[in-house]
Protein backbone atom coordinates (compact mmCIF):
# COMPACT_ATOMS: atom_id res chain seq x y z
CA UNK A 1 0.00 0.00 0.00
CA UNK A 2 2.97 2.32 0.81
CA UNK A 3 4.68 1.45 -2.55
CA UNK A 4 1.19 2.62 -4.25
CA UNK A 5 1.01 5.78 -2.47
CA UNK A 6 5.04 6.35 -2.84
CA UNK A 7 3.99 6.11 -6.60
CA UNK A 8 0.93 8.07 -6.63
CA UNK A 9 3.25 10.94 -5.04
CA UNK A 10 5.85 10.89 -7.90
CA UNK A 11 3.39 10.98 -10.58
CA UNK A 12 1.87 14.13 -8.88
CA UNK A 13 5.42 15.60 -8.42
CA UNK A 14 5.86 14.76 -12.40
CA UNK A 15 2.79 16.57 -13.26
CA UNK A 16 3.02 19.43 -10.96
CA UNK A 17 6.29 19.94 -12.71
CA UNK A 18 5.13 19.57 -16.58
CA UNK A 19 2.71 21.61 -15.81
CA UNK A 20 5.33 24.35 -14.43
CA UNK A 21 7.60 23.52 -17.56
CA UNK A 22 4.07 24.11 -20.12
CA UNK A 23 3.40 27.15 -18.14
CA UNK A 24 6.94 28.59 -18.75
CA UNK A 25 7.01 27.49 -22.02
CA UNK A 26 3.51 29.43 -22.86
CA UNK A 27 5.05 32.05 -21.05
CA UNK A 28 8.14 32.66 -22.59
CA UNK A 29 6.48 32.13 -25.93
CA UNK A 30 3.55 34.71 -24.98
CA UNK A 31 6.12 37.31 -24.27
CA UNK A 32 8.17 36.64 -27.57
CA UNK A 33 4.57 37.28 -29.20
CA UNK A 34 4.27 40.75 -27.30
CA UNK A 35 7.79 42.01 -28.51
CA UNK A 36 6.76 41.25 -31.66
CA UNK A 37 3.88 43.08 -31.96
CA UNK A 38 4.96 46.76 -31.28
CA UNK A 39 7.81 46.39 -33.60
CA UNK A 40 4.87 44.87 -36.27
CA UNK A 41 2.82 48.34 -35.57
CA UNK A 42 6.18 50.28 -36.07
CA UNK A 43 6.69 49.03 -39.51
CA UNK A 44 3.69 48.76 -40.37
CA UNK A 45 3.68 52.63 -39.62
CA UNK A 46 6.69 53.58 -41.11
CA UNK A 47 6.04 51.86 -44.13
CA UNK A 48 2.92 53.52 -44.57
CA UNK A 49 4.11 56.47 -44.59
CA UNK A 50 7.15 55.45 -46.76
CA UNK A 51 4.51 54.54 -49.05
CA UNK A 52 2.89 57.94 -49.00
CA UNK A 53 5.80 59.96 -49.58
CA UNK A 54 6.78 57.89 -52.20
CA UNK A 55 3.73 58.08 -54.15
CA UNK A 56 3.55 61.73 -53.78
CA UNK A 57 6.65 62.72 -54.75
CA UNK A 58 8.55 59.41 -56.95
CA UNK A 59 11.61 61.79 -57.81
CA UNK A 60 12.61 60.45 -53.78
CA UNK A 61 11.94 57.68 -53.87
CA UNK A 62 15.36 56.69 -53.26
CA UNK A 63 15.99 58.55 -49.81
CA UNK A 64 12.62 57.21 -48.79
CA UNK A 65 13.48 53.73 -49.73
CA UNK A 66 17.28 54.55 -47.95
CA UNK A 67 15.62 56.23 -44.48
CA UNK A 68 12.73 53.24 -44.78
CA UNK A 69 15.20 50.28 -44.73
CA UNK A 70 17.32 51.45 -41.72
CA UNK A 71 14.11 52.54 -40.12
CA UNK A 72 12.70 48.51 -40.63
CA UNK A 73 16.38 46.98 -39.46
CA UNK A 74 16.19 49.32 -36.44
CA UNK A 75 12.89 48.07 -35.41
CA UNK A 76 13.92 44.56 -36.49
CA UNK A 77 16.01 44.73 -34.04
CA UNK A 78 13.38 44.91 -30.99
CA UNK A 79 11.90 41.70 -32.01
CA UNK A 80 15.08 40.18 -32.55
CA UNK A 81 16.21 41.31 -28.78
CA UNK A 82 12.79 39.91 -27.85
CA UNK A 83 13.30 36.75 -30.16
CA UNK A 84 16.56 35.97 -27.98
CA UNK A 85 15.80 37.03 -24.56
CA UNK A 86 13.05 34.51 -25.62
CA UNK A 87 15.69 31.89 -26.20
CA UNK A 88 17.57 32.16 -23.45
CA UNK A 89 14.99 31.73 -20.65
CA UNK A 90 13.87 29.02 -22.35
CA UNK A 91 17.05 27.22 -23.64
CA UNK A 92 19.75 28.28 -22.31
CA UNK B 1 -0.57 62.82 -60.26
CA UNK B 2 -2.16 65.09 -58.48
CA UNK B 3 -1.56 65.70 -54.59
CA UNK B 4 -4.96 64.62 -54.04
CA UNK B 5 -4.38 61.25 -55.61
CA UNK B 6 -0.77 60.23 -54.84
CA UNK B 7 0.20 57.36 -57.08
CA UNK B 8 0.51 54.42 -55.14
CA UNK B 9 1.09 52.22 -57.94
CA UNK B 10 4.31 54.14 -58.99
CA UNK B 11 7.67 52.00 -59.22
CA UNK B 12 11.21 53.07 -58.72
CA UNK B 13 13.27 53.57 -61.58
CA UNK B 14 16.67 52.80 -61.57
CA UNK B 15 19.46 51.20 -59.27
CA UNK B 16 17.94 50.77 -55.95
CA UNK B 17 20.01 52.85 -52.88
CA UNK B 18 18.70 49.28 -50.45
CA UNK B 19 20.74 46.56 -52.69
CA UNK B 20 23.42 49.09 -52.15
CA UNK B 21 22.89 49.32 -48.27
CA UNK B 22 22.86 45.56 -48.09
CA UNK B 23 25.82 44.86 -49.77
CA UNK B 24 27.69 47.30 -47.94
CA UNK B 25 26.13 46.09 -44.50
CA UNK B 26 27.45 42.36 -45.87
CA UNK B 27 30.60 43.69 -46.82
CA UNK B 28 31.39 45.58 -43.32
CA UNK B 29 29.86 42.13 -41.66
CA UNK B 30 32.20 40.05 -43.46
CA UNK B 31 34.95 42.75 -42.41
CA UNK B 32 34.01 42.38 -38.87
CA UNK B 33 33.40 38.60 -38.81
CA UNK B 34 36.99 37.32 -37.65
CA UNK B 35 37.06 39.76 -34.79
CA UNK B 36 33.85 38.21 -33.53
CA UNK B 37 34.52 34.58 -33.98
CA UNK B 38 37.75 35.39 -32.20
CA UNK B 39 35.74 37.08 -29.37
CA UNK B 40 33.38 33.80 -29.31
CA UNK B 41 36.28 31.40 -29.60
CA UNK B 42 38.05 33.41 -26.54
CA UNK B 43 35.03 33.55 -24.12
CA UNK B 44 33.13 29.94 -25.66
CA UNK B 45 35.71 28.12 -27.17
CA UNK B 46 34.81 25.70 -30.64
CA UNK B 47 31.58 26.04 -29.76
CA UNK B 48 31.32 30.04 -29.38
CA UNK B 49 33.07 30.47 -32.25
CA UNK B 50 30.55 28.92 -34.07
CA UNK B 51 27.62 29.99 -32.55
CA UNK B 52 29.29 33.63 -33.71
CA UNK B 53 29.95 32.34 -37.29
CA UNK B 54 26.53 31.24 -37.25
CA UNK B 55 24.59 34.26 -35.87
CA UNK B 56 26.72 36.70 -37.50
CA UNK B 57 25.51 34.78 -40.89
CA UNK B 58 21.81 35.00 -39.64
CA UNK B 59 21.93 38.37 -39.69
CA UNK B 60 23.64 38.91 -42.86
CA UNK B 61 21.28 36.47 -44.85
CA UNK B 62 18.81 38.82 -43.17
CA UNK B 63 20.02 41.74 -44.13
CA UNK B 64 20.15 39.93 -48.00
CA UNK B 65 16.79 38.49 -48.11
CA UNK B 66 15.09 42.25 -46.59
CA UNK B 67 17.14 44.18 -49.65
CA UNK B 68 16.28 41.72 -52.65
CA UNK B 69 12.59 41.64 -51.44
CA UNK B 70 12.66 45.12 -50.64
CA UNK B 71 14.57 46.06 -54.24
CA UNK B 72 12.19 44.04 -56.48
CA UNK B 73 9.28 44.70 -54.81
CA UNK B 74 9.61 48.30 -55.61
CA UNK B 75 10.45 47.79 -59.32
CA UNK B 76 6.54 46.19 -59.37
CA UNK B 77 4.87 49.36 -57.55
CA UNK B 78 5.10 50.80 -54.05
CA UNK B 79 2.33 49.31 -52.73
CA UNK B 80 3.67 46.17 -53.19
CA UNK B 81 6.51 47.10 -51.80
CA UNK B 82 4.88 48.20 -48.24
CA UNK B 83 3.20 44.58 -48.39
CA UNK B 84 6.63 42.92 -48.58
CA UNK B 85 7.99 45.19 -46.32
CA UNK B 86 5.02 43.89 -43.65
CA UNK B 87 5.20 40.15 -44.76
CA UNK B 88 8.94 40.06 -44.78
CA UNK B 89 9.19 41.10 -41.62
CA UNK B 90 7.27 38.50 -40.69
CA UNK B 91 8.77 36.00 -42.87
CA UNK B 92 12.17 36.96 -41.85
CA UNK B 93 11.60 36.31 -38.18
CA UNK B 94 9.99 33.10 -38.81
CA UNK B 95 13.17 32.39 -40.54
CA UNK B 96 15.38 33.27 -37.61
CA UNK B 97 13.44 31.45 -35.32
CA UNK B 98 13.02 28.35 -37.40
CA UNK B 99 17.27 28.64 -37.81
CA UNK B 100 17.90 29.10 -33.82
CA UNK B 101 15.46 26.25 -33.47
CA UNK B 102 16.71 23.45 -35.86
CA UNK B 103 20.48 24.39 -33.91
CA UNK B 104 19.68 24.69 -30.49
CA UNK B 105 20.63 21.31 -29.47
CA UNK B 106 23.07 20.66 -31.34
CA UNK B 107 26.61 19.92 -29.50
CA UNK B 108 28.30 23.19 -31.63
CA UNK B 109 26.15 25.78 -30.32
CA UNK B 110 25.60 28.08 -27.26
CA UNK B 111 22.54 29.85 -27.16
CA UNK B 112 24.34 32.92 -25.15
CA UNK B 113 27.26 33.74 -27.86
CA UNK B 114 24.65 32.96 -30.50
CA UNK B 115 22.16 35.40 -29.34
CA UNK B 116 24.10 38.11 -28.22
CA UNK B 117 26.22 38.14 -31.76
CA UNK B 118 22.77 38.37 -33.33
CA UNK B 119 21.92 41.41 -31.39
CA UNK B 120 25.13 43.25 -31.59
CA UNK B 121 25.93 42.40 -35.21
CA UNK B 122 22.27 43.34 -36.20
CA UNK B 123 22.28 46.64 -33.83
CA UNK B 124 26.41 47.42 -34.62
CA UNK B 125 26.30 47.27 -38.15
CA UNK B 126 23.51 49.33 -38.87
CA UNK B 127 24.78 52.22 -36.72
CA UNK B 128 28.30 51.30 -38.41
CA UNK B 129 26.52 51.96 -42.02
CA UNK B 130 24.27 54.86 -40.27
CA UNK B 131 28.02 56.74 -40.46
CA UNK B 132 28.02 56.45 -44.28
CA UNK B 133 24.49 57.14 -45.42
CA UNK B 134 23.53 59.85 -46.34
CA UNK B 135 20.07 61.85 -46.15
CA UNK B 136 20.55 64.64 -48.80
CA UNK B 137 19.06 65.16 -52.36
CA UNK B 138 22.57 65.07 -53.84
CA UNK B 139 23.64 61.75 -52.55
CA UNK B 140 20.74 59.37 -51.97
CA UNK B 141 21.54 56.46 -50.77
CA UNK B 142 25.15 55.96 -49.39
CA UNK B 143 27.54 59.07 -49.85
CA UNK B 144 29.90 58.92 -52.23
CA UNK B 145 33.56 58.43 -51.08
CA UNK B 146 35.61 59.75 -53.45
CA UNK B 147 36.73 63.13 -52.87
CA UNK B 148 36.20 63.85 -56.25
CA UNK B 149 32.68 63.38 -56.72
CA UNK B 150 31.80 64.78 -53.22
CA UNK B 151 33.72 68.16 -54.78
CA UNK B 152 31.86 68.40 -58.08
CA UNK B 153 28.63 66.80 -56.70
CA UNK B 154 25.66 69.18 -57.79
CA UNK B 155 22.29 68.80 -55.84
CA UNK B 156 21.10 71.07 -58.47
CA UNK B 157 21.71 68.73 -61.64
CA UNK B 158 21.73 65.06 -59.43
CA UNK B 159 18.04 65.46 -58.23
CA UNK B 160 16.88 61.83 -59.36
CA UNK B 161 16.31 59.43 -57.12
CA UNK B 162 17.86 56.36 -57.97
CA UNK B 163 21.32 57.93 -58.97
CA UNK B 164 24.21 58.72 -57.08
CA UNK B 165 23.70 55.53 -55.13
CA UNK B 166 27.38 55.01 -54.68
CA UNK B 167 28.80 51.93 -52.34
CA UNK B 168 31.32 53.57 -50.26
Amino acid sequence: MSSITAAAQVLAQLDADAQKAADAASSAGFAYGLAAIGPGIGIGYLVGQAVQAMARQPESAGQVQTTMFLGIAFTEALALIGFVVFILLKFA
Amino acid sequence: MTATNPDAFGRLEGPAPVAAIARDLVRRGLIIAPVLIGLGAVGWQTEGAWSVAYGLALILINFAIAAYVLSAASRISFALMGAAALFGYLFRLAFIFAAVWLVKDASWVRLVPLGLTIIVSHLGLLFWEMRYVSSSLAHPGLKPTSPSIRHTANPHTNRNSSEGATPS
